[in-house]
């Protein structure tokens, strides 16, 4: 279990990633903390022939606060944003989720821009991402662009982000006066891949449920504010609709139980605290 | 014989093997220095499940960088012979596939390189060409008249099939009043321990000798395996295991097939070769428990007393019979009666061979397959009767008055207090707590149950249980087997000082630590004095068949023995002091490091300086203790002979016995079992070190809680293994593994020096079941099998499932373990059916529309074959894929199959097209497919693998409507003039 | 800075348990081998290669880190510990080793130094965890001897003895 040869590049600046992503297209890799993209080149299921190393770039280590949004760079990781003392108010929902993302060895070197460039169907940063109506910021070369969450994650491990550009940040919206969050997560064991996650936000008008781990990506869905078996019934479709697989650690009628019974759960526990 | 109570047996000192591993400076196989000019020695494995090996072509990796040799079963034919097993079979096993594999894993290739990345890299050109087999993975199906067979010779895949009666089985079943039987499948698991496999091997061409040395944990009859293997007498076999073994639980006893692959490299190459194994190697290839389907059925009298037993086993050793296998399977012969007073017994034993990974030792080997069974069947007894579970158990234990008592299939229990235990237990334990516990859930409507096991734990293998496999003639033809030889040698250096060499091949259990403190008592030294080794050398150190780590034969057979050969050496030094101080040697006392008279202590001498006098002054030395430099003893108990003519067998040396319960609650949502309490009683005898007994019991049970709940080594009807990653064989971790109640009691083996018995296997055998009994009481549910699984256990609780919306379009549901992919889309082209059909018949037109196609070779009109470049984001690999047309139905519907093979695993599928013509001219283009994907990516990424092929199969189909419908996007000769053609009929994209 | 090739040995300068170091390594070598087949260090142990036993854990800045998950040239000018660096002087344990050893809280000894290298990071940042706390620490490696219940009384009591200790300094 050892990586094919590659070229590596520890970049200094963005342009100079850029330059090479832009070089070295489909055979470039970007490395960020490598908790993903490590274990694929180990087992060769990946064989880049240049990987470029964003991680001491000073310009993608920042976390900025705007209007409406907590914009994480490509090099933050997930430790880092974890131990911020204000994430809970800034952004609840990631502040519940951020946990769940493998363990404390992992979160320590992963990042969260790591995460959502992978695009794991179970991985939780992109669930809460979609759930929150994030956007994604990409930049090559050429161009800067933001695509919103939904856009971006488009199967598995598949994204709108094309060879030359590299995720430069991801945006969460900031914690909305009268809305309110809430998530939960079934796994194996802890730290596992999640069976399923959902994650709600609700608030006076609207119920939003996303769901992880189900479908080829993560999907949310709008609801009006339902409950009893109008809710039941509205979650029993969205399950359906998932297409969820059986796979070695679950079926795909367990995966849909949880759908219903953890999705209803979180737009419960989401509409219950709203601000 | 029971030795005087010592000042240090039974404390829990701190462990002399400690401070090395706490510092980093344990040595590990792979952290001990190679010789210069060393290779290392990467290993290409099967995709395939079953397959005839058509060619190998070895060319490009030999000039591949680095490369001094790739190795396969034709360069290793005439220096190598077949694995023996422990049956006489038509099946030949090899350390690596001849001309066919069966199964996922199996050795095809060996390349030796500079170091392990060269090697790697040169794995990647090596081209096999499979022809693949019909599969056969369940060992029922394997036993059906058609299946498919792993090996011809043998004609089926029965191995093996013995029937035994003990009793008068037969009139109790007629008389008792009740019948009741479970059916059980014990799963495929494994031990896997931290530490993979290494083997560090060379060839001594001038002595045509081996040495080789590899953290392989015994028994050491393998030795003699390894050896006919490798074509050279026993003394020409130098095998030398590292100081530390990273855990093993019977797994490293599967290091030697790949011992002898290394080794025979190491001869063709005439340099050193290691290999060090990875952990998809070791999850996919090492060796796994055996699996098993037991229909049990008891014949009970209506107070739940236990008349009779009828077994029947059909053990599943995967594809080949390993040594000692069919072991697993009569482990327990004598033992099938459980801790319960049963005299009749019939058994019927069948082995049987599936394209699976080969069975071998594993913790608890061969008790957890038949405690499921007993014990699932002792709570259906009382479910079925209305009984108490535990009342059940209570009124069938073996009366405490009874021991030893010989069992009705030959074995021997030594000791033991069954009621007592127990009653201790359910006091301590606080049962009735626990009861007002699960009342109280339930009332307020949660999933909540008891479980109890009671099991007898054996321990000390007779060498000569595995023969009850042969019948009584096979036998004498074969000659006797038995007993459990253990050695330990002890030797006086001329300082006089203390050092004890074992056998014992531990991997972490502290048996250096052990042997200080039972040699350090019977010479009255202080256990820091006592130097101990188990750096086994078989050119230089004692042992015997026997010898290795396994049975849990450490505390009652090693250490006994090192405890009576530190007391024949003692009785020497006693002889000399005796001479030396003019006393009587019966006075003399061994004490705070001096020899002293008992009547009179100043009559007293150093123990070193009366040690070291045989080294300095032979002359001075009485003539009957003249040898008094090292003492090497050898111990078998008497009481494990062969079997009897009518199949009794005494099967293990000692009997320790656990009583567990626990209640557990299911969550009704999830179905995740959680353990509100664990209680475990064990009576195993004395007692050497507490704290390593509690550690054997803690590590056991967590082992025995991943058996419940979470590990399987998963395989796919078509024989694709699923669980290659950590991430999908689940250990469990500190999350998972509850605090438990350890209760202890204790009945000395009188059959040990010591009087110890084995307690490294216990939970393995008893917890699974216990778990179980409490989930199946916690659903009312009858028959449940190992792993429970949140999903498994929610489909016993969710109860119907609400139906899709009436206008949702519902996909086909894979039957379970079916496990293929399967999907459906749809496109729409401007061009007419006609012209899309031409199109689809055009080869080039395929071969064009292949996601990362090159190198495309037409076969016929209808099939070709091209290099493919596939992935699924940053997942890349290379792939031949040989595509067909079929069924055509023009210009309406086709069918196109292909198969694709490459480093990272082989897949087949097969797609129909439809072509209707929609209402402006154009055409609809709908399709569906399935497919299976198999090696390394089935192995290792499972959980994506649905949603990966409908990607690549959706960009073929995506890339096949842009062809049609955008042709002026292809460059090249071909697409202008298509272009130009397609122009004509009005298309676009 | 430039490219690394691929199939070329490029020399890493970092501090390796306080003193400078180095090796020359390919791009593609990760640092559990350049550790331990090029520096000697030996009691990093490789357990997956996949990131999920943590028999591999150092600390890189101080903070936990897969070996097997991290490449030997992503050291450079890091501040690297593993094991060997942790007890203050060769005859003597940390109190976190000692604490270990009292509870028998490591059986073949094979997954001890990630686990120790992990609580080490931990209780540096958190020196009164719970229980609790730990479970979820140690749930980022797998041990198949002890079951892991000595390891949580031996880092709890650890725990409570370096705080003593702080205090009395």
């Amino acid at each position: 279990m050892k990586p094919a040869p590659f070229d590596y590049l520890r970049a200094e600046s963005l342009e100079e990633a850029l330059a090479a992503l832009d070089q070295g297209g489909s055979e470039a890799r970007i490395l960020a903390g490598g908790q993903t993209l490590l274990p694929m080149l180990n087992m060769r299921l990946a064989r880049p022939a240049l990987l470029i190393d964003i991680m001491r770039i000073p310009a993608l280590s920042a976390i900025s606060l705007e209007q409406d949004a907590i914009v994480i760079s490509a090099a933050v990781r997930q430790a880092t944003v974890l131990a911020r003392p204000t994430l809970g108010t800034e952004v609840p929902l990631l502040a519940a989720a951020l946990p769940w993302v493998g363990h404390f060895q992992t979160r320590s070197r992963g990042t969260i821009c790591g995460s959502v460039a992978h695009a794991d169907p179970s991985a939780e940063i992109p669930l809460c991402l979609v759930a929150l109506e994030g956007e994604i910021r990409l930049r090559s070369r050429r161009a800067t662009r933001r695509v919103s969450a939904e856009q971006f994650f488009v199967g598995m491990m598949l994204t709108d982000k094309g060879d030359d550009e590299l995720i430069e940040a991801v945006a969460f919206p900031k914690r909305r006066p009268g809305e309110g969050y809430a998530f939960a997560e079934v796994g194996r064991r802890h730290g596992d891949f999640a069976i399923v996650a959902c994650a709600g936000v609700v608030d006076a008008k609207r119920m939003r449920l996303a769901v992880a781990g189900v479908a080829e990506r993560p999907v949310a869905r709008d609801f009006p504010l339902l409950d009893g078996t109008a809710l039941d019934d509205a979650l029993n479709a969205f399950a359906w609709d998932l297409q969820a697989r059986d796979d070695i650690h679950a079926t795909a009628r367990y995966r849909r139980d949880l759908v219903r019974s953890l999705g209803r759960k979180v737009l419960e526990e989401a509409a219950a605290c709203r601000a | 014989m029971l030795a005087q109570q010592g000042k240090w047996i039974g404390q829990s000192v701190e462990r002399v093997e400690d401070a090395a591993l706490l510092n980093g400076r344990g040595r590990f196989i792979d952290d001990l220095g190679a010789k210069p000019g060393t290779l290392h020695a990467a290993i290409l494995r099967s995709p395939h499940a079953h397959a005839d090996i058509v060619s190998i072509d070895t060319a490009a990796a030999r000039a591949s960088p680095g490369v001094a040799a790739v190795i396969t079963a034709a360069e290793l034919a005439d220096i190598t012979a077949p694995l023996v097993a422990g049956v006489r079979a038509p099946i030949e096993t090899r350390p690596i596939a001849v001309e066919r594999v069966r199964y996922v894993g199996e050795p095809v290739a060996v390349v030796v390189a500079a170091d392990r990345y060269l090697a790697e890299d040169a794995l990647d050109f090596i081209e096999v060409s499979y022809k693949p087999r019909p599969t056969v993975i369940d060992p029922l199906a394997a036993l059906a008249a058609d299946a498919p067979v792993l090996h011809e010779g043998l004609g089926s895949n029965l191995v093996s099939e013995r029937h035994f009666t003990y009793g008068d089985p037969e009139r109790a079943f007629a008389s008792a009043p009740h019948r009741v039987s479970v059916s059980v499948r014990y799963p495929r698991n494994t031990g896997s321990p931290m530490e993979t496999y290494g083997v560090i091997a060379e060839y001594d061409p001038h002595e045509g000798a081996y040495d080789i040395l590899a953290n392989f944990q015994g028994p050491f009859s393998i030795h003699a395996v390894m050896a006919r293997a490798l074509k050279v007498s026993g003394n020409k076999l130098r095998l030398r295991l590292p100081p530390n073994s990273g855990g093993s639980f019977g797994v490293k006893q599967g290091v030697a097939p790949y011992a002898v692959l290394i080794a025979a490299a190491a001869r063709i190459v005439g340099r050193p070769v290691k290999w060090i194994e990875d952990r998809l190697e070791h999850l996919s290839a090492s060796v796994s428990a055996t699996s098993r389907v037991t229909t049990l059925s008891a014949a009970v009298e209506n107070d739940g007393r236990i008349v009779a037993l009828d077994w029947d086993q059909i053990e599943d050793c995967g594809a080949y019979l390993r040594a000692p296998e069919p072991a697993t399977l009569y482990r327990m012969h004598g033992n099938l009666n459980g801790a319960y007073d049963i005299r009749h017994i019939r058994v019927r034993n069948r082995v049987v061979l599936t394209n699976k990974i080969p069975s071998g030792l594993v913790r608890g080997f061969g008790g957890p397959q038949v405690y499921y069974a007993l014990e699932r069947l002792m709570q259906r007894i009382a479910v079925t009767l209305k009984l108490d579970p535990l009342d059940v158990i209570r009124r069938n234990l073996i009366p405490a008055g009874a021991f030893p008592y010989r069992t009705a299939s030959g074995a021997l229990y030594d000791s033991g207090d069954y009621a007592r235990a127990v009653a201790l237990a359910v006091e301590k334990g606080g049962l009735d707590d626990l009861r007002r516990r699960r009342d109280e859930a339930r009332a307020a409507g949660r999933l909540y149950g008891i479980g109890y096991a009671a099991v007898v734990e054996p321990s000390v293998s007779n060498m000569g249980y595995i023969t009850t496999v042969l019948t009584a003639e096979e036998r004498r033809r074969a000659g006797p087997k038995n007993g459990a030889q253990a050695t330990a040698t002890i030797t006086l250096d001329p300082l006089g000082s203390v050092t004890v060499k074992v056998a014992s091949a531990p991997q972490g259990q502290g048996h250096r630590t052990v042997l200080a403190q039972v040699v350090a008592d019977v010479f009255g030294l202080s256990k820091d004095e006592i130097q101990v080794s188990t750096e086994l050398d078989t050119a230089k150190d004692a042992w015997s068949i026997a010898s290795g780590n396994y049975s849990s034969r450490f505390a009652p057979a090693v250490a006994g023995a090192a405890h009576l050969a530190a007391v024949k050496l003692r009785s020497k030094l006693a002889r000399i002091a005796a001479a030396q101080l003019n006393v009587r040697a019966e006075d003399l006392v061994f004490a705070g490091g001096k020899i002293f008279s008992r009547t009179n202590p100043d009559a007293a001498l150093p123990f070193a300086r009366v040690a070291a006098t045989s080294h300095w002054a032979p002359a001075t030395v009485p003539d009957d203790a003249k040898d008094a430099l090292s003492e090497t003893l050898f111990w078998t108990p008497p009481e494990l002979t062969a079997p009897t003519d009518a199949d009794a067998i005494n099967s293990s040396l000692c009997h320790g016995f656990i009583f567990d319960f626990c209640g557990v609650e299911v969550d009704r949502v999830t179905g995740k079992v959680r353990i509100d309490r664990y209680v475990t009683m064990h009576d195993c005898g004395r007692v050497l070190h507490p704290g390593m007994v509690e550690g054997q019991i803690r590590g056991g049970f967590a082992q025995a809680l991943g058996a419940a709940l979470y590990e399987e080594l998963a395989y796919r009807e078509d024989g694709a293994f699923l669980a290659g990653t950590f991430a999908d064989y689940l250990l469990p971790t500190a999350t998972e593994v509850p605090d438990i109640t350890i209760l202890h009691m204790e009945s000395p083996s009188p059959f040990t020096p010591l009087g110890a018995k084995g307690v490294g296997e216990g939970n393995c055998m008893s917890t699974p079941v216990c778990i179980a009994n409490a989930v199946a009481d916690a659903l009312g549910a009858e028959a449940i099998d190992l792993p429970l699984t949140p999903a498994k256990l929610a489909a016993l609780v969710h109860g119907e499932e609400p139906t899709p919306p009436r206008d949702m379009f519902k996909p086909r549901v894979s039957k379970p373990g079916e496990r293929r992919i399967i999907g459906a889309g749809e496109t729409r082209v401007r061009a007419a059916p006609e012209l899309v059909w031409k199109m689809l018949l055009d080869t080039d037109v395929l071969a064009s529309v292949i996601p990362g196609a090159h190198g495309v070779k037409k076969l016929s009109e209808t099939r070709f074959l091209a290099d493919v470049t596939l992935g699924v984001g940053p997942v890349k690999g290379r792939y031949k894929a040989e595509i067909a047309l079929s069924d055509l139905d023009a210009p309406k519907a086709a069918r196109l199959s292909g198969s694709i093979s490459g480093a990272l695993g082989n897949g087949e599928g097969s797609g129909v097209v439809h072509l209707a013509p929609d209402a402006q001219g154009g055409t609809v283009i709908s399709y569906t497919y399935e497919g299976a994907v198999g090696g390394k990516v089935a192995a290792i990424g499972d959980r994506l693998l649905d949603g990966a092929a409908k990607v690549v199969i959706g960009q073929f189909f995506a890339a096949l409507a842009r062809q049609i419908g955008a042709e002026e996007h292809r460059p090249g000769l071909m697409a202008r003039l298509l272009a130009r053609l397609l122009a004509l009929f009005g298309v676009r994209r | 800075m430039p490219r690394l090739n691929a199939g070329t040995r490029h020399v890493v300068r970092f501090t390796l348990n306080g003193r400078p170091a180095a090796f020359e390594v390919e791009p593609r070598m990760l640092l559990t081998d350049a550790l331990r087949h090029l520096l000697g260090a030996t009691g990093t142990h490789v357990g997956c290669e996949h990131g999920v036993c943590g028999c591999c854990t150092v600390l890189i800045d101080g903070m936990p880190a897969r070996a097997c998950l991290t490449l030997a040239v992503q050291a450079e000018g890091c501040e690297i510990r593993t094991i060997e660096g942790l007890a203050p002087s060769p005859a003597r344990l940390s109190i976190l080793q000692a604490a270990f050893r009292r509870h028998h809280a490591l059986q073949c000894g094979f997954c001890t130094a990630g686990i120790l290298m992990s609580l080490e990071a931990f209780l540096a940042t958190r020196p009164d965890p719970s229980a609790e706390e730990l479970r979820e620490v140690l749930s980022g490696h797998l041990c198949r001897c002890t079951g892991y219940a000595p390891m949580i009384a031996a880092a709890l009591e650890a725990a409570a003895k370096l705080r003593e200790d702080a205090v009395h300094v």
